[in-house]
C-alpha cells in the first residue's frame, strides 16, 4: 500500500486492509460474508402467463416470474433486435417504448407488463421499409458497430415525441417555454444512450434531420 | 436472482398488510433500482407486490395551497407538470438532472426517494459492506471513496444517497404519506424519513416493516428563484459529486440543501440564517461537521464554489 | 500475390466505387435490429441452454474448496463446470492469464466455474449458489509502489538510443522534465463478450464476438486440446471490440466446457459488472518526458520513459512508440520498463502505445512551446522530421503533419486564440483552445480472401475478415465491385467466418487496407479466371458496367460464369517495403474547451481532427472511425479511469454507471478533414489505416484546451475537477 500506516484508518478498516495483505490464509468468506460456507437452499422457480401486444402482434407467455421484458423479447419471442448491453439500466441498448413510452425494458419484469403495447425496433420499420428515423441513421452513418443502434432509434423516437409534448429537460432553459430540439436538446435527451464506437456527433445529424430543425 | 412470488395489489392497505405479514416481502414499482440490485442479490425478496396497479399516480392541489403527489407518478411526469415547473421549479430542476429520459419515464416519486446507495463496494457483494451485509465492515473507508460521504456518516458506513429529487423535496419542506401495516395513515416530514447510519447503516428509513408510502406532499409555493446545480464528471447520465439546490428569495433568505455529500439529502436550517454573509458561511454551517476522506476533501471546497454560483445565478 | 513493389497505377485508382462516402451495405440490418450477434444465433442450434460464468472472489490467492452441491441441485441445472472437472486446459498463446482459474486464482473476477441450466434465470440463481472459499495472498496492486521493481521487457524493442541524450539534455538552454500518468481504462464496448457453442462429436462450432477470426481458432484449440481443424468460428457482426476482443476469452471457453458436460449448446455472454475485471484492460502508464530545446525551438534532445504494469508473463504498454518517430532531435532515448502487477489482464485497447503515448507527449510539447515562447503549432513544425530520426535513411512513405496543422489552424480559428492562459471569459466559462498532433504507425498484415462470380452475374466475397463497426462490409464490397466493373449492389460479402480464407482481422487499424488488398489479390486472380473462360486476354481485358472487354468485344459477367461458378481465392503478401519506408498515418487535432469557473466542469465545444492517412476508401465511414475514436480521447481525458483498490487488488468501479465513459451531452459536433493522399507504398489500394488514428493525440488536445481556457496544468489522466479546483481562477 502506498501509506501503509496511517493512523486514521478505522478498526474495521485495519481489518480489511490486514486481511489484504496478510501472508496467511484468510478464508474470504469471512470478509466477504455473504457468502457462508453452506449455501441456503434455492428457492422454486415461479412461473407467471402474460399476454403482450408486440409490434402489433398479440403474444402470450408463460415465463419465470424472474424473466426481464428485455429477456422476454430476445429469448422468448426471438425479437433479437432490442440488446442486452449492462443489464444494469447503465447503457440504454435495450430502450424499447411501452405504451409510447421509452424504457430500459432490462429493468423491469414482463409479468409486470400485462397487457402492454410494445414496440421494438423491429416494429419500426424493416429493410427495405425504413423508418424516417432508421433511414436517417443510415444516410449520416449514425452508428458503426450497431449494438447500441437499435436503442438509439428507439430513444430517438421517443425524445422527438416527448418535445412534441413539451417535455422539459435539464437543459431546457426556460421550463415555461415550450422546448425545441435544438442539438443541445437532442444531445442531453439521448445521453442515456451510450454509443462506445462515438457515433454521437452523427446521431444527432441524423435525428435533427427527422426533427427539421439544424444540427 | 433469486425466484420469487409475485402478485398485483388491490388497495395500499392491503398491500402494507401483505408486506408486514409476508417475510421476504418488497413492493415493487418502477423497479429500476430493486431489478438492479436483485441481479446481483444484493435484495433477494421471496415475494413482489406490484403496487403499479393502485392509484396513487395523480398529482392533486391540496386545500392549503400546496399538491399532493401520488407515490406512483412518474418522475418525467412529476418533472413535466406544469404546476411544478412553475411553483417547485427546484424539484423539476432536480428530477431532470437526475438518470436519463429512460429511467425517468419508469421511476416513481416514492422509489426515488427510497433508492439505494450507489457505493461501488455496496454493488460487489464480495466485498465488506457493513449496509450490504452487517458487521462485515466498509471497504469504502481507506478504500476508493471519492464519490462518497463528506458530512453525517460513520465509521460504519460513508455511502451517499444518490437521489436528486430527494434533495429539492427536503429543500421544499415535503411530507411524507404512507399507510402502515394495520391500514392507519401516518404523515412525516422528509427530514425524518432517511436515518444516518450510524452502527446500522443496513437501516436506511424510519419506515416500519409493511409501511407504503403513499404520496409526497409539498406545502404551499415558497416563492423565491429556484436553482438546482448538479456537479459531475460527465455531462449527463451520472450521479452528482455535488449538488446544490436553493431558493433565495428577494430579501435574501432562502434554503439550501445538498445532495452527493451525505447519507440523506443534506440540509442544515440553521447554516441558511448565513446566506446574507454569503455562500462560504452557508457551507461552513452544512459542513460544520464534515469528516472528508483524502479522496473527497475535494467536495468540501466544491461545495462552497457551487453555492456560490447558484446564488449568483439566483440573485441574477 | 506478394506486394514489394511500389504500387503503380492500377484499377483501383478509377475510384468508380473506392473513395466514395457510401451509406453502408449493412445499414439496414443495424438499423432494423435485423444484424445478428453472436447471442442472437440460438435459432442456429437444437435447444440451447444458459451459462452463467462464477467469478473469483479474490485477486490473488487459491481456491481451498469449492462446493457446487448446491448449485447442481438448484432447479434446471444441467452442469456446473469447475477446473478441477474440466480436464486439462491449456493456455492461448494471446491470453496471459487462464482463462477458467483454480486452484491458483490470478486475478479478480478470473473465472472459476460454469453454471449451465435451462434458462438464463435459473444459471443466474444458481451460480450465486457456488461457494468457494479462498487462502489470500499478498498482491501487487500499485503500478507507482511497484515502479522500483520495473525491469526491461525481454521480449520487443524496449529501449532505443541516438547521440548522447544526457548530455545534450544537461546542456539545452531549455528544458522541460516532466512525468505524467494515465490510468487503467475499459474498453467498455457495448456488446459484452459473449458466445453460443454447439459441440458435433469432438468438433465444435462457437458464434462468438471475436475481432481476430484465426488467432482465436487457434486458441480455442489450444485451450482445449483439440485439434484447430475441428473449431469453427462464426463472428459475422460484432458489437465493438476496441482490442478487447482481439483474443478468446471466458465466454467461449466456458461456453465451450459447458456445452460439453451438459450434452447441449450453451449461450453464454458474460455480465456487464464482470467483464472489467474478468476480461483485458489498457495498463496504466508513469511517462517521464524530458526535451531539450534551443531558444529557437530545435529540439536537442528528447527522452520518453514509460512504465507500466501486467501480470507475469505479460507485455509493456509500449507508449514511447511515437516518441522514436514523431519529432526531429539528434540527441534521443526512450525506455519501458514492466512491473508484475496482480491486477486483471493488461492488453491491447485501441492504438496501444500510442494512445497513452500521445497523451502525455503531446502536453509535453504543448508545455515546452510554452516554455520557449513559441507557438505550439509553429514549434511542431519546426521540429518536423521526413525521415526516421533513429535511422535516418529510411524516409517516411508519406509525412504531412504539417499540412494537418496548418490546415487545421486554419479552420479551426487559431489565430484567435489568447497565448496566455485564462484570458477569454464566456460568463462564468473560461474558454481556451488547444491543439495536438495524431500519429499513429500504420501496419500491413497478410490478408486472404476468395471472390466468387456466379451465372447471374452476382459476385461474392469470402474472408474471415471481421467488421467491428469499421465498415469491412462496405469497403471490402467497394473493392469488389471497382475491380470488376459492377455496381454496389452487385456484390455480397461474407465476413467472419473460419471456414473463409483467414484475412488479416481487425486489430492495430490495419484492418481496412489489408484486408482489402486480400480481396485485390483474390480479384485480380477472378478477373484473369474470367478473360480466360471468355477468351480474352487477360492483360487486356479491363471490367467496367458488368462486363468484361477487351477493344471492342464486350462480355458480360454472367455469361462467363454461365457454364460453373468462377472462384478466385489469393492472399496478399508483403515485402519489404513497411522496413525501407516507415509508413505512419498523421493528423491535427483541435479543441475548444469551456471550463466551469466556479465548479470546475469541463465541458467541449468544439473539434476538429485534419488526418493525413492513404487513400481514404469510404471517407463516410472513415469519418465515423475518426470521430468515434475522438470521442473514446475525450473520454480518456475527461473521465475514464479504472480505480484500482489497492488494498484489496481490484478495479472497484467495474460498471457502467462506475466507470463513465462519454454520453452525447460530452460530445459536440465534430468535424474531420481528410488530406487527399496516396501511398503507393502501403498497398495496391494505397490506403493505410484510420481507425485508431482519430484516439492519438486527442486527449492531450483537450487537455492543452483546458490549460490554455484556467491556466492549470492537469499531468495525472483523467482530468476531473477534483485535481484541479483549488488552483483554479475564481470568476471575475
Amino acid at each position: 500500500m502506498e501509506h501503509p500506516i496511517d493512523p486514521s484508518l478505522t478498526r474495521r478498516e485495519l481489518l480489511i486492509a490486514s486481511a489484504a495483505s496478510a501472508a496467511a490464509a484468510v478464508v474470504a468468506p469471512s470478509l466477504a460474508g455473504a457468502r457462508g460456507t453452506t449455501a441456503p437452499p434455492s428457492r422454486a422457480p415461479v412461473n407467471a402467463k402474460i399476454r403482450l401486444r408486440v409490434n402489433g402482434q398479440p403474444r402470450e407467455l408463460e415465463l419465470d416470474t424472474r424473466t426481464t421484458l428485455l429477456d422476454a423479447l430476445r429469448e422468448h419471442l426471438q425479437l433479437t433486435g432490442t440488446k442486452k448491453g449492462c443489464d444494469h439500466g447503465q447503457c440504454g441498448a435495450c430502450t424499447v417504448l411501452v405504451d409510447g413510452r421509452r424504457i430500459n425494458s432490462c429493468l423491469t419484469l414482463a409479468v409486470m407488463h400485462e397487457g402492454a403495447v410494445v414496440t421494438t425496433i423491429e416494429g419500426l420499420g424493416r429493410p427495405g421499409a425504413l423508418h424516417p428515423m432508421q433511414a436517417a441513421f443510415v444516410k449520416h452513418d449514425g452508428y458503426q458497430c450497431g449494438y447500441c443502434t437499435p436503442g438509439q432509434i428507439c430513444s430517438a423516437v421517443a425524445v422527438l415525441d416527448e418535445i412534441e409534448r413539451g417535455i422539459p429537460s435539464h437543459v431546457t432553459a426556460d421550463l415555461s417555454a415550450p422546448p425545441r430540439p435544438t442539438p443541445e436538446e437532442l444531445r442531453e435527451r439521448m445521453s442515456g444512450n451510450i454509443c462506445r464506437c462515438g457515433a454521437y456527433s452523427n446521431i444527432v445529424d441524423a435525428i435533427a434531420e427527422v426533427s427539421g430543425s439544424e444540427a | 436472482m433469486k425466484a420469487f412470488t409475485y402478485e398485483h395489489a388491490r388497495s395500499p392497505a392491503e398491500a402494507a398488510a401483505k408486506a408486514a405479514r409476508t417475510r421476504g416481502a418488497k413492493f415493487i414499482a418502477g423497479g429500476t433500482n430493486l431489478l438492479d440490485l436483485m441481479k446481483l442479490e444484493i435484495e433477494a425478496p421471496t415475494h413482489l407486490i406490484d403496487v403499479n396497479g393502485l392509484a396513487l399516480d395523480t398529482i392533486e392541489p391540496t386545500p392549503d395551497g400546496g399538491l399532493r403527489i401520488g407515490a406512483l407518478v412518474r418522475n418525467t411526469d412529476l418533472a413535466a407538470d406544469a404546476r411544478v415547473r412553475r411553483d417547485y421549479a427546484l424539484l423539476s430542476r432536480a428530477l431532470l438532472a437526475g438518470a436519463s429520459g429512460q429511467l425517468r419515464n419508469k421511476a416513481t416519486t416514492a422509489g426515488n426517494l427510497l433508492q439505494r446507495t450507489r457505493c461501488p463496494y455496496f454493488y460487489d457483494p464480495n466485498q465488506p459492506c457493513n449496509k450490504r451485509l452487517p458487521g462485515s465492515g466498509c471497504a469504502a473507508l481507506g478504500g476508493y471513496s471519492r464519490p462518497h460521504a463528506v458530512v453525517g456518516a460513520s465509521d460504519a458506513c460513508i455511502a451517499t444517497h444518490p437521489s436528486d429529487m430527494a434533495v429539492a423535496m427536503r429543500a421544499l419542506d415535503a411530507t411524507i404519506e404512507t399507510v402502515r401495516a394495520d391500514g392507519s395513515m401516518r404523515r412525516l416530514p422528509i427530514a425524518e424519513l432517511h436515518r444516518l447510519p450510524g452502527d446500522t447503516p443496513h437501516v436506511e428509513t424510519v419506515l416500519a416493516p409493511g409501511e407504503l408510502i403513499t404520496a409526497v406532499v409539498l406545502p404551499k409555493p415558497p416563492g423565491g428563484t429556484h436553482v438546482y446545480h448538479k456537479v459531475r464528471d460527465r455531462a449527463s447520465y451520472a450521479f452528482a459529486l455535488v449538488s446544490v439546490g436553493a431558493i433565495v428569495r428577494r430579501d435574501g433568505s432562502g434554503r439550501v440543501a445538498l445532495g452527493g455529500v451525505a447519507p440523506k439529502p443534506w440540509r442544515v436550517e440553521a447554516a441558511e440564517a448565513e446566506l446574507p454573509r454569503g455562500a462560504k458561511a452557508v457551507a461552513a454551517g452544512l459542513l460544520a461537521d464534515a469528516k472528508p476522506t483524502r479522496d473527497n476533501a475535494f467536495k468540501l471546497t466544491l461545495v462552497e464554489r457551487t453555492l456560490d454560483a447558484v446564488l449568483s445565478e439566483a440573485k441574477g | 500475390m506478394k506486394f514489394d513493389a511500389p504500387a503503380t497505377t492500377n484499377p483501383i485508382d478509377q475510384l468508380r466505387v473506392v473513395g466514395r462516402p457510401t451509406d453502408r451495405i449493412d445499414g439496414p440490418l443495424k438499423v432494423t435490429g435485423t444484424a445478428k450477434y453472436a447471442f442472437e444465433y440460438g435459432d442456429a442450434v437444437d435447444r440451447p441452454a444458459y451459462g452463467y460464468v462464477v467469478g473469483a472472489a479474490i485477486a490473488k490467492g487459491r481456491i481451498v474448496s469449492i462446493d457446487t452441491s448446491a448449485a447442481k441441485a438448484a432447479p434446471g441445472v444441467l452442469a456446473v463446470v469447475t477446473a478441477s472437472e474440466a480436464g486439462p486446459l491449456g493456455k492461448g498463446k494471446y491470453n496471459t492469464a487462464k482463462l477458467l482459474g483454480g486452484p491458483p486464482i490470478d486475478h479478480y473476477h478470473q473465472a472459476i466455474a460454469v453454471v449451465v441450466a435451462e434458462t438464463f434465470e435459473q444459471a443466474r440463481s444458481a451460480a450465486a449458489l457456488v461457494r468457494a472459499e479462498y487462502a489470500r495472498v499478498p498482491g501487487r496492486y500499485d503500478l507507482n509502489g511497484a515502479r522500483a521493481s520495473a525491469v526491461k521487457p525481454k521480449e520487443g524493442d524496449p529501449d532505443s538510443a541516438v547521440g548522447d541524450f544526457a548530455a545534450a539534455f544537461a546542456a539545452a538552454p531549455v528544458r522541460l522534465d516532466e512525468t505524467y500518468t494515465t490510468p487503467d481504462h475499459a474498453h467498455a464496448m457495448m456488446e459484452p463478450h459473449a458466445t453460443i457453442a454447439a459441440w458435433d462429436g469432438d468438433r465444435l462450432t462457437l458464434w462468438t464476438a471475436n475481432q481476430m477470426i484465426d488467432w482465436s481458432k487457434g486458441d480455442v484449440a489450444k485451450t482445449l486440446g483439440i485439434p484447430k481443424e475441428n473449431v469453427r468460428l462464426i463472428s459475422p457482426f460484432i458489437g465493438g471490440g476496441f482490442g478487447g476482443k482481439l483474443f478468446v476469452r471466458a465466454d467461449a471457453v466456458l461456453a465451450a466446457l459447458g456445452a460439453r458436460a451438459a450434452g447441449r449448446p450453451v449461450k453464454l455472454a458474460l455480465p456487464r459488472p464482470f467483464m472489467f475485471n474478468n476480461t483485458t484492460h489498457r495498463p496504466a502508464t508513469i511517462q517521464r518526458i524530458r526535451i531539450g530545446a534551443n531558444a529557437d525551438g530545435t529540439i536537442v534532445a528528447i527522452g520518453h520513459e514509460s512504465w507500466s504494469g501486467d501480470l507475469p508473463g505479460g507485455s509493456p504498454e509500449t507508449a514511447v512508440s511515437q516518441t522514436r518517430l514523431l519529432y526531429a532531435g539528434a540527441n534521443r532515448m526512450t525506455a519501458m520498463r514492466l512491473a508484475e502487477l496482480d491486477l486483471p489482464e493488461g492488453n491491447a485497447m485501441r492504438a496501444p502505445g500510442e494512445a497513452s503515448g500521445m497523451m502525455a507527449l503531446e502536453i509535453a510539447i504543448d508545455e515546452m512551446a510554452e516554455k520557449l515562447g513559441i507557438d505550439p503549432i509553429e514549434f511542431r513544425i519546426r521540429n518536423d522530421t521526413q525521415v526516421d530520426p533513429e535511422k535516418p535513411a529510411r524516409p517516411f512513405s508519406q509525412r504531412r503533419l504539417i499540412e494537418c496543422l496548418r490546415t487545421g489552424a486554419e479552420r479551426f480559428g487559431w489565430s484567435r486564440r489568447d497565448p496566455r492562459p485564462a484570458s477569454l471569459r464566456d460568463g462564468r466559462w473560461l474558454v481556451g483552445l488547444g491543439v495536438a498532433a495524431a500519429f499513429r504507425n500504420n501496419i500491413v498484415m497478410k490478408s486472404g480472401a476468395r471472390v466468387r462470380l456466379d451465372a447471374s452475374g452476382m459476385v461474392t466475397v469470402e474472408t474471415d475478415m471481421t467488421d467491428i463497426g469499421t465498415g469491412t462490409y462496405t469497403i471490402v464490397a467497394q473493392t469488389a465491385a471497382e475491380l470488376l466493373g459492377v455496381p454496389l449492389d452487385r456484390v455480397v460479402v461474407r465476413l467472419g467466418d473460419s471456414s473463409f480464407p483467414v484475412s488479416a482481422g481487425s486489430g492495430g487499424q490495419w484492418g481496412a487496407n489489408s484486408a482489402t488488398a486480400g480481396v485485390y489479390a483474390a480479384a485480380m486472380k477472378l478477373r484473369e479466371t474470367i478473360a480466360r473462360t471468355v477468351g480474352l486476354d487477360p492483360s487486356e481485358a479491363t471490367f467496367a458496367d458488368g462486363e468484361v472487354r477487351v477493344d471492342g468485344r464486350r462480355v458480360p459477367l454472367a455469361h462467363a460464369a454461365a457454364a460453373g461458378e468462377l472462384v478466385a481465392e489469393d492472399v496478399m503478401e508483403y515485402g519489404d517495403l513497411d522496413k525501407k519506408y516507415q509508413q505512419s498515418t498523421f493528423g491535427a487535432h483541435f479543441v475548444e474547451a469551456a471550463v466551469d469557473s466556479a465548479t470546475g466542469e469541463i465541458r467541449l465545444r468544439r473539434m476538429l481532427a485534419v488526418c493525413a492517412a492513404g487513400r481514404i476508401l469510404n471517407p463516410k465511414s472513415a469519418r465515423s472511425q475518426v470521430i468515434g475514436a475522438m470521442t473514446m480521447g475525450a473520454g480518456a481525458a475527461l473521465m475514464e479511469e479504472l480505480v484500482v483498490d489497492k488494498r484489496l487488488g481490484f478495479f472497484v468501479n467495474h460498471d457502467l454507471a462506475g466507470y463513465e465513459v462519454p454520453v452525447h451531452a460530452d460530445i459536440p459536433h465534430q468535424d474531420v478533414v481528410f488530406l487527399d493522399e496516396v501511398d503507393p507504398m502501403s498497398s495496391p489500394m494505397k490506403a493505410k489505416g484510420v481507425g485508431e488514428l482519430g484516439i492519438c493525440g486527442i486527449a492531450a488536445a483537450v487537455a492543452n484546451a483546458v490549460y490554455n481556457a484556467t491556466g492549470v496544468r492537469v499531468r495525472e489522466y483523467p482530468i476531473t475537477l477534483d485535481k484541479f479546483l483549488d488552483r483554479l481562477p475564481r470568476s471575475a
